[in-house]
């Protein structure tokens, strides 16, 4: 496979359909470039033309503009605006629901104004268009699966449904958390939460969450954000589950179930 | 004797009516200190929000069996205050159920229905109690409505209690009075609940039960104007500003943070200086990065805090809240209107200006370790049923902290250093954003 950049199509006077928005978590990780990997494999398996930023690509500014620093929120996202708008990109989708709420509800202020898409959303629609198709009795068959509503997707931007339906296509068993939708909880990363220690309390809050989704009896835990992995899997960890309970992302799951 | 009682009636209301629109004027004034902002785009959806959630009370269900019970209380509230229009006026004019002559046979069933609602809201409110006080339920005991707030949610409710008591009271005894053909006393036809109950006055004297009527009759429309005094120092406010707020409230989608044009601008002729915007005037004021007090924030965070009725549905659903950090979005929103009101006392106080009193929101009522445990999840927003954001006043006073102060825990400093060098919250090359597409790509 040969992932190509903006930077190669724009070389060979080429456009993509798509950009794939990977975003910093999604990039460094060994975990959770897992997730790119496999999102990827995907867009490439369907036939979709898509292109990646690479080293152009920056951080969108959502934990600084978070913390409170609007500087360096505003220096990323009109600095990434620049590059975008440079190379006329229509359209983003992108597996971090951080920077999708960015880039789609902040920089159109700023003079960035693109189509974007969470990938569990594209993996619907590509679903839908019957581009997507699974095994027949994968890996997933009757698994008992749950869903962890990421803020930034769920309550954020309301997309709740997309990803459930994404799931739906596998033989599995969908079983929900305590807590699931606009009543979701969250993972404990986002508002920067992730950059730093949790305050003083009685338990962290991705624990609290790892053990809601244990709880479920789910095998597997769905995740549709690298910060909720991350948070999910120390959470299910801690709940003494990390070798019967998995952690993954939609984009690893369909991946794996690809025909 | 009559004119005695219409004079004493028209001074009360005089009084109260006064009283009421000095402390309204009061909180406007007090709500127009924040910051302006234009929230008046898109009437329609507004409006629809205002049906939707101050009307239909859309929130409230997503816990059905106690919004049935406050759905009662409110309609009892709303309705009933046709009732009281009678009452108003029979009081100024002297008359006695004024309506009956107009309404003919359909004003026993309308009297039959407030009644049932008037036992409704006395049920409810009985409830309410019980799990106040005594199932105690987890967000009613917290330690953010120690002292005032947990009595004033309790004074409401047995006010209420009493109020409905004494309006069924004054019905029974009416109604007995009726079936004597006492003069004064209209035939109006069989009211549905307290006519059940006006047979208990019967062995009293024609004067005793009159005496009763009228007692229940004046402490009833004194309790209601009493109440109306109370709602502006009170946590009931709410059944007022809960209609405006929805008007108000946000539409654009939860995720999304308010831009900063000043910075963005000032960026902007860093990064571009052929495309920025125009700096503003030569000497003029240089705006507040953030929020330090209440002045800083918009009046819609003021009428937010205004609106809220410390119902603590935020702070049951708040991440942080949940795992025993200090941050309760209630408690900011009961710090935001405490802080105002105190602001607003000393400008009254000072002839119209604000004389600094060494106090600020930030640090004097919110402090640091609060505002840094938000994970800014949006449940607090989510929940409020009466559209108040907790989250856009933390996230102002957080921007004061880092922009202003430059106070941010030492790992937020780095993350921040990180961004700006390596364009990457963590310790990452640009170049090493590669790595996987070279794993793909070998």
């Amino acid at each position: 496979m040969h992932i190509k950049t903006m930077a190669e199509y724009a070389a060979n006077g080429e456009t993509p359909e798509v950009l794939f928005w990977v975003g910093c978590a999604s990039s460094f990780d060994q975990r959770t470039q897992k997730i790119t990997k496999a999102f990827a494999t995907i867009l490439d398996k369907v036939g979709v033309k898509f292109a990646v930023l690479g080293r152009e690509e920056s951080c969108t500014g959502d934990p600084a503009r978070r913390a409170g620093n609007e500087f360096i929120f505003q220096m990323m996202a009109q600095s990434n605006i620049q590059v975008l708008n440079m190379y006329e990109v229509k359209k983003i989708v992108t597996t971090c629901p951080h920077c999708f709420n960015t880039i789609k509800n902040e920089y159109p202020a700023l003079g960035g104004n693109y189509e974007v898409i969470h990938h569990t959303t594209y993996l619907q629609q590509l679903i839908d268009e019957g581009k997507i198709k699974v095994k027949e009795g994968g890996s997933f068959k009757g698994k008992k699966i749950t869903y962890h509503d990421s803020c930034y997707l769920g309550r954020a931007n309301e997309i709740y449904e997309a990803p459930r339906k994404v799931l739906e296509i596998l033989d599995a068993e969908l079983v929900e958390m305590k807590r699931c939708r606009s009543k979701g909880l969250c993972c404990g990363a986002g508002g920067a939460q992730m950059f730093k220690e949790e305050e003083k309390g009685t338990n962290r809050i991705n624990f609290e969450r790892g053990q809601e989704a244990v709880d479920t009896g789910a095998s597997v835990v769905a995740a549709n954000c690298p910060f909720c992995m991350t948070m999910l899997t120390d959470g299910v960890k801690e709940a003494g589950k990390e070798d019967s309970v998995q952690v993954l992302d939609l984009a690893e799951i369909i991946a794996e179930s690809l025909k | 004797m009559q004119i005695v009682q219409e004079l004493l009636f028209v001074i009360a209301f005089g009084i109260a009516v006064y009283l009421f629109s000095q402390q309204a004027r009061q909180i406007r004034k007090n709500i127009l200190l924040g910051r302006d902002e234009d929230l008046t785009d898109h009437p329609d959806q507004r409006w629809k929000n205002v049906l939707l959630l101050a009307f239909g009370q859309k929130k409230m269900f997503r816990n059905p069996l106690v919004a049935v019970l406050h759905f009662f209380v409110y309609a009892g509230f709303v309705i009933i205050n046709l009732e009281i229009l009678e009452i108003i006026l029979d009081g100024i004019l002297g008359k006695h159920r004024l309506f009956v002559p107009v309404l003919g046979s359909l004003y026993p069933v309308l009297i039959g229905l407030f009644e049932i609602l008037a036992v409704l809201v006395l049920v409810s409110c009985a409830i309410f109690l019980i799990r106040r006080n005594i199932l105690k339920l987890k967000r009613f005991i917290s330690k953010d409505l120690d002292g005032w707030p947990r009595s004033d949610a309790n004074y409401i409710l047995i006010t209420e209690i009493v109020l409905m008591t004494l309006f069924l009271t004054m019905n029974a005894a009416d109604q007995n009075l009726q079936l004597r053909g006492s003069e004064h006393y209209v035939a109006t036809g069989h009211f549905w609940v307290s006519g059940m109950f006006a047979s208990i006055f019967n062995g009293m004297s024609d004067s005793s039960v009159m005496a009763v009527e009228r007692t229940c009759w004046w402490l009833h429309i004194l309790g209601i104007l009493a109440f109306l005094n109370y709602l502006p120092y009170s946590k009931h406010l709410h059944i007022i500003l809960a209609f405006p707020n929805a008007f108000y409230a946000s539409l654009e989608p939860k995720g999304e943070m308010e831009n900063m044009p000043a910075i963005q601008r000032e960026v902007q002729s860093m990064l571009q200086p052929e495309l920025a915007t125009e700096a503003p005037a030569e000497g003029a004021e240089i705006p507040k990065f953030g929020a330090k007090d209440v002045q800083d924030l918009t009046w819609k965070n003021l009428l937010d805090a205004y609106s809220c009725t410390e119902c603590g549905r935020c702070s049951a659903a708040c991440p942080a809240n949940l795992t025993g950090k200090l941050l309760s979005p209630r408690k900011i929103m009961m710090d935001t209107r405490d802080r105002v009101t105190e602001v607003g006392k000393n400008i009254k106080a000072n002839n119209g200006t604000f004389q600094e009193d060494g106090k600020t929101l930030l640090r004097d009522y919110i402090t640091e370790e609060e505002l840094r445990a938000c994970t800014t999840c949006n449940a607090c927003v989510q929940e409020c049923p009466v559209s108040i954001s907790p989250l856009d006043i933390i996230l102002q006073l957080r921007r004061y902290l880092v922009m202003e102060e430059s106070s941010a825990p030492a790992e937020w400093t780095g993350m921040f250093s990180n961004i700006e060098n390596n364009m990457a919250p963590w310790k990452f090359g640009p170049d090493d954003r590669e790595n996987w597409i070279n794993e793909m790509n070998s």
